[in-house]
């Protein structure tokens, strides 16, 4: 697939002779398919980041893109990609900024090519090619790595244990509990009641958007649990859709506590453990 | 053959377990723990799990034995310091210890046991007047 040192080095002369011409032309070709989301001069910087590479690696000789002297070329395709995919560009608008050099070419060679001027065309566009795969590629990957951050944030984000009272914790669960997320709920639950001594816990649903047979077995299984390192666990923030649900699937708590609220549960709580709760008297101004 | 110690703190026998139970220091640790509730008249113990690692169903079936035992004789039992690994574990085993009580630490515990005790007592000092009022 690598291009030869000779025609390396016509690539960089024919590149390299018209430098001002090129340049202006790949930023052109490039604008129109991104339609107008990146500056005109920014992309006129990546364009000759791109073209200067391109040409230093011809001077050396043999382009091969996996060799060790087409570094620079590798870290300006991959730099290309990876702004790319962060500002959310799609694969097709990336690639593109590679696959127009062939346009670029083509015009080149067609007002001065000379003799061998389709032997040549026909090699530089299999280099070309090789460069938006290449491109393509890391920009996969990018997208790959930000998506598996994500889900990393999303799993450590949604899963709170939060301190209500002495001796009472709460679970705020938010969004839908498969069964990854119901472990990491469970392990963290357990273990901040370990660590606190509490001997209460209430596991809110509000934010669950659904309840399933599943999810209730998760929520089961976590109360169970805890029952087993003796903690109580109290389910609060049932609204009334989720509430026909259970029913309509028979679902059984059995003796588990259910609260309609979160004040509800924690109101529950408390008069368990003895602690009164008593509206002040409004302060009355003399 | 290794023996489980028991210690007696108050009214109540303290068993911590720290090393991996075999059959016979299971029936040996049913026995001694029979003799002492008996002996010394407590009416709690504490079965502290803390250092186990592994809880399978033959430890399980051994704490639901004690705790029939210390019933028999008037003991409160309490398992205490189960860690959340194994919680998790025997839940998904599907063994959940039916007619243990547990507790967090060795603390509630006792605070577990006191409490039982004291609505025991009440209950029985609530009889005494109508006993008195019966007798004459």
């Amino acid at each position: 697939m690598a291009l030869n040192a000779e025609e390396s080095g016509r690539l960089a002369a024919l590149l390299g002779g018209h430098a001002e011409q090129v340049t202006a032309r790949w930023t052109e070709i490039v604008t129109g398919s991104l339609r107008g989301r990146l500056s005109q001069a920014e992309l006129r910087r990546q364009v000759q980041d791109l073209h200067r590479a391109i040409v230093a690696s011809g001077e050396q000789g043999a382009i091969d893109l996996s060799a060790e002297n087409s570094a620079e070329l590798r870290a300006a395709l991959s730099e290309l990609s990876r702004g790319r995919a962060r500002q959310g560009f799609s694969a097709t608008e990336t690639t593109i900024s590679v696959f127009a050099l062939k346009d670029v070419l083509a015009e080149l060679l067609q007002d001065g090519g000379g003799a061998n001027a389709l032997h040549d065309y026909i090699a530089f566009s299999k280099l070309v090619d090789e460069l938006g795969l290449f491109t393509f590629e890391s920009f996969v990957r990018t997208r790959e790595s930000l998506i598996a951050d994500q889900a990393e944030q999303l799993l450590e984000l949604s899963t709170p244990v939060v301190k209500l009272w002495e001796g009472v914790v709460a679970v705020p669960l938010v969004g839908t509990l498969d069964s990854a997320r119901a472990q990491v709920v469970m392990e963290r639950l357990l273990q901040t009641l370990v660590d606190t001594g509490s001997p209460y816990a209430i596991i809110d649903i509000t934010g669950v958007p659904a309840v399933d047979t599943q999810v209730a077995q998760h929520i089961l299984k976590t109360v169970v649990a805890a029952r087993l390192m003796g903690a109580d666990c109290i389910i609060s923030g049932i609204r009334p859709q989720i509430a026909q649900t259970i029913v309509a699937l028979g679902i059984e708590f059995g003796d588990i506590a259910t609260k309609a609220s979160l004040a509800d549960a924690l109101r529950h709580v408390l008069r368990l453990t003895g602690v009164e709760t008593a509206r002040r008297q409004p302060r009355r101004d003399i | 053959m290794e023996r489980v110690p028991i210690l007696k703190i108050g009214d109540i026998l303290l068993v911590s377990i720290q090393l991996d139970m075999s059959d016979q220091t299971a029936v040996q640790l049913q026995d001694d723990l029979a003799e002492r509730i008996v002996a010394t008249g407590c009416h709690g113990v504490i079965i502290d799990i803390t250092a186990l690692d592994i809880v399978d169903s033959f430890v399980g079936r051994m704490l639901s034995t004690i705790a029939s035992i210390s019933k028999v004789l008037d003991a409160e039992t309490v398992v205490v310091g189960m860690r959340p690994a194994v919680a998790i574990t025997l839940v998904e085993l599907g063994l959940s210890l039916n007619g243990i009580r547990t507790a967090l630490n060795v603390e509630r515990g006792m605070e577990l046991i006191a409490a039982a005790r004291a609505d025991e007592l009440e209950y029985q000092l609530d009889d005494d007047p109508d006993a008195e009022t019966a007798i004459p």
